[in-house]
C-alpha cells in the first residue's frame, strides 16, 4: 500500500461505499482493500493487523497516516484530510 | 426471489414488528443486494456491513435482522447498516447519526 490514506472495507457494506464515493469526490488518492474478498493467509494476517487498532473489526476503517477513523464520519474525515 | 420480491416479503413482516425500511429506497435495495450476495457466498444473510466468519452458528447474532437491531433502533433510530429504522427516524424526527458497532469484540475471534 503506497498511499498515505488506506481504506479497509467490505464489498457489501454501504457505509464503505459512501466513504469511497466521498474520497473519490474529494479527489483523495487512497488504497482500498475489500477484506471480505481476501482469502487464506493474506486475509488472516490482515484481520490480525486490523484488530490491533480496531478490535471490533468494524468497517469502514480509514487510516490517514497514524489516525484511524472507523465508520463513515464525514466531518472527521474532512478534518483529518484538511478538506473544506 | 429477486430484490423487489425480497423487499415486499420483508417489508410486510418487519413493519408488523415496528421496524421500517429506510426511506432511501435505492439504498435499501443496495443493502438487500448485499444480503443476497452474502446468502450466495455463505449460505446465510450475514449483515452486509459486518465481516462474516463463514460459520452460520458463530454468526447467528449478525444474521439479518441482527440481534443488535432492537437496541440500536431504540437508541439511534437505525440499525447498524441502516436497513431498518424507526418511524420517527424516517419522519426526520430523529437525527441520522453514525451507529457504532454494538457486537462484542470477542465475537470477532470467529473472524479469521
Amino acid at each position: 500500500m503506497k498511499n498515505q490514506v488506506k481504506l479497509y472495507a467490505l464489498s457489501t457494506c454501504i457505509h464503505c461505499r459512501d466513504t469511497k464515493e466521498f474520497l473519490n469526490k474529494c479527489g483523495v488518492d487512497y488504497d482500498c482493500v475489500d477484506v471480505d474478498k481476501l482469502q487464506g493467509e493474506e486475509r488472516r494476517q490482515l484481520i490480525e493487523e486490523i484488530k490491533q487498532t480496531n478490535p471490533a473489526c468494524a468497517f469502514p476503517m480509514l487510516m490517514i497516516g497514524p489516525k484511524v477513523i472507523i465508520g463513515f464520519k464525514k466531518e472527521e474525515i474532512k478534518e483529518a484530510l484538511n478538506l473544506e | 426471489m429477486n430484490v423487489e420480491q425480497l423487499y415486499e416479503f420483508l417489508r410486510e413482516k418487519q413493519e408488523a414488528k415496528g421496524y421500517f425500511f429506510n426511506r432511501d429506497t435505492p439504498r435499501v435495495f443496495d443493502l438487500l443486494r448485499g444480503l443476497q450476495q452474502n446468502m450466495e457466498r455463505y449460505g446465510y444473510m450475514c449483515c452486509p456491513c459486518r465481516l462474516a466468519a463463514n460459520d452460520r452458528v458463530w454468526d447467528r447474532d449478525i444474521i439479518c435482522p441482527c440481534v443488535y437491531r432492537e437496541p440500536d433502533v431504540a437508541e439511534y433510530g437505525s440499525c447498524y447498516c441502516g436497513l431498518y429504522v424507526s418511524k420517527e427516524w424516517n419522519d426526520g424526527k430523529v437525527p441520522a447519526v453514525y451507529v457504532p458497532e454494538r457486537r462484542p469484540p470477542e465475537k470477532t475471534f470467529g473472524v479469521r
